[in-house]
């Protein structure tokens, strides 16, 4: 039978899902409470960039806080002691990330495993004493009171509808790029990275190269989601750039579904759905959450979209 | 008063001392994960939670039934011990097969409760815990005053080391658990009981976990986040070191413990970070570890 659209514009489930989806965030704001939404969709833009190298490099990371954090103490520096433009203040902030990134990148991709993920925790330490100690960051009082300014100079972000719609167009439009990249080219050599590295380099390719490309893509997007997040709730602090929020972008894509784009996603929202939740609990946040990756680690270890994938895959929504 | 390069000795010594202290605790420590990860293939991310624990322990036995530090030096790694065991047979056991990358996630999950039920439990304001009496004082050597405690917890911490490793290097158990992390597989068919083995040594490294917790007690505060500050830095340790070799563990435990005694005299502002410094160097140079072998 033949279809009267042509192949690449023809509805199939999967878009159909990601058109309501997304018609269902353009709509969200105006039932659920925005600021829960807006650190939803950043620790969601967080997770994915993250999985972008556990998933797809097959690197686990455990410093990613330290682009995070980093990227929203400069944004926030500059929004608020110099007077920046949101957008540009965010540019600045990603640059960092991006930099740090190619730097650490640069030494952790010499181990492999385990010692990989042991020498990006040792680093993200390292950059939590610095931040503990430099003036600019405040030690433990952190940033605070930073002005979401104008978007462009027109768009004002204080408004929290305005400042929503801004994170779901940035969050969209990294998503893009983040499936751009891993259907592209580029993708297939990082997953032939990750299932066999010796083959990869006999076939020619420098693994080198790939991978702290994709690390520093990864540091470049965790530091834009760290950006934005510190605007949104204008302060940055110290718990931006310790190790629990690097074990947490851990958690996400575990429970989620690593390897998938949008299984870190959802893994973000039941995480921030969890830790709103029990906000008044006091270390139970904690506890929970060693408890999701016991469990996530010992039952499920493809994650949500794991067990969920062979009833979306029948009906045509993944592929 | 007598200097070296402008700094008053006494200040210098006590620095170092204070340095071969946190190196007691590195070699304590990098020498447990390296048993582990010798046999199991698992890092262990619990071992500073199980650090805390045996400090816990020893708090709890002193205050809730009067035992005296003696009793807890024994009691407390024997029950974290027990408790490590319980782990590693009903959850770690499971992951052998996989890639070791989930033993650092699920034994992540584990600190995270470990820490946040001790928390829950005790808050975050640290415990006092009074040095034992027959400890308490201190020496004047001359060039400098060294509290009797201290020296003795870096001397326990070197007789434990260097027994270890005697026990691993000389004896025949020894001989049985390095065959074990050569080819796991031909030692089993050899008749001898590996996953025994592996629970045991897993009982072993987290016990100098707990070891060094209640020697730490005394000289820290006791609380629930003293453990997770000292495995991070006990991990840079361990890449520095590479985790092929028990002695080179130890030594670089205490080797480091020395530099950031050393940075703390000379430029106090980079103290908590030259380890990680250092890490980068090594990593630059010979990434696969001082001692290591390969990747």
């Amino acid at each position: 039978m033949t279809s009267v659209y042509p192949p690449s514009i023809k509805p199939s489930p999967q878009r159909l899902l990601i058109l309501c989806l997304l018609a269902l965030f353009i709509a969200a704001p105006f039932a659920v409470y925005p600021v829960f939404l807006m650190k939803g969709l950043c620790f969601a833009l967080f997770a994915a960039a993250f999985n972008l190298l556990l998933g797809y490099v097959g690197l686990l990371s455990f410093g990613h806080a330290m682009f995070f954090g980093f990227s929203a103490y400069i944004t926030t520096h500059a929004a608020k002691e110099w007077g920046w433009t949101p957008e540009t203040a965010i540019l600045l902030g990603v640059l960092t990330a991006g930099v740090m990134g190619v730097v650490t990148g640069w030494l952790a991709i010499r181990r492999s495993g385990i010692y990989f993920a042991m020498v990006t925790l040792a680093f993200s330490q390292m950059m939590f004493f610095v931040a503990l100690q430099a003036p600019f960051t405040h030690g433990e009082d952190g940033i605070q009171g930073v002005p979401r300014g104008h978007l462009f100079g027109l768009f004002d972000l204080g408004d929290n509808v305005v400042m929503y719609y801004f994170v779901l167009a940035v969050f969209t439009g990294s998503l893009m790029l983040i499936h751009r990249i891993v259907t592209s080219p580029f993708g297939q050599v990082l997953k032939a990275i990750r299932d066999n590295e010796p083959r990869a380099i006999s076939l020619g390719y420098e693994v080198e190269r790939y991978k702290l490309l994709a690390f520093t893509l990864s540091a470049a997007l965790s530091g834009l989601a760290g950006s934005l997040k510190a605007l949104v709730f204008q302060l940055v602090s110290l718990t931006d750039v310790h190790w629990h929020m690097s074990g947490e972008v851990v958690l996400m894509p575990l429970l989620g579904g690593v390897g998938t784009v949008f299984g870190p996603a959802m893994g973000a929202f039941m995480i921030v759905a969890i830790q709103d939740y029990f906000s008044e609990a006091g270390s139970w946040v904690t506890i929970i959450q060693g408890v999701i990756f016991v469990v996530c680690v010992l039952l499920f270890r493809n994650g949500v979209l794991g067990v969920l994938a062979p009833a979306l895959k029948k009906r045509g929504i993944m592929v | 008063m007598t200097t070296i390069l402008g700094i008053p000795i006494q200040a210098l010594f006590g620095q170092l001392l204070l340095g071969l202290i946190n190196g007691a605790f590195y070699a304590m420590l990098s020498l447990g994960l390296a048993l582990i990860f010798g046999l199991l293939n698992i890092v262990n991310f619990s071992h500073g939670a199980l650090y805390m624990m045996g400090a816990f322990v020893a708090w709890l036995l002193l205050n809730e039934m009067g035992l005296d530090y003696w009793t807890a030096l024994i009691v407390a790694p024997i029950v974290v011990a027990l408790f490590g065991m319980v782990l590693e047979r009903t959850m770690l056991c499971r992951l052998y097969k996989l890639d070791n990358l989930y033993g650092l996630l699920l034994t992540f999950g584990l600190a995270l409760i470990i820490e946040g039920v001790f928390r829950q439990l005790y808050g975050i304001s640290g415990m006092p815990y009074a040095v034992p009496s027959a400890l308490a004082g201190g020496w004047n050597l001359g060039f400098m005053y060294l509290p009797i405690y201290r020296g003795w917890v870096v001397l326990a911490s070197v007789v434990l080391c260097l027994g270890s490793w005697l026990l691993i290097e000389k004896t025949k158990l020894g001989a049985y658990l390095r065959a074990g992390t050569e080819n796991a597989t031909l030692v089993q068919a050899f008749g001898i009981n590996v996953p025994l083995m592996i629970t045991l040594t897993y009982g072993f490294g987290v016990g100098l976990a707990a070891i060094a917790g209640v020697l730490a007690a005394p000289i820290y505060s006791v609380n629930p986040l003293m453990g997770s500050n000292l495995i991070i830095v006990v991990f840079a340790v361990v890449v520095i070191g590479g985790m092929g070799s028990i002695m080179g563990a130890i030594v670089t435990g205490y080797l480091l413990g020395l530099v950031e005694g050393l940075t703390k005299v000379f430029y106090p502002e980079a103290a908590s970070t030259v380890i990680f410094v250092l890490m980068g160097i090594v990593l630059l140079i010979k990434p696969a570890g001082l001692f290591g072998k390969g990747n």
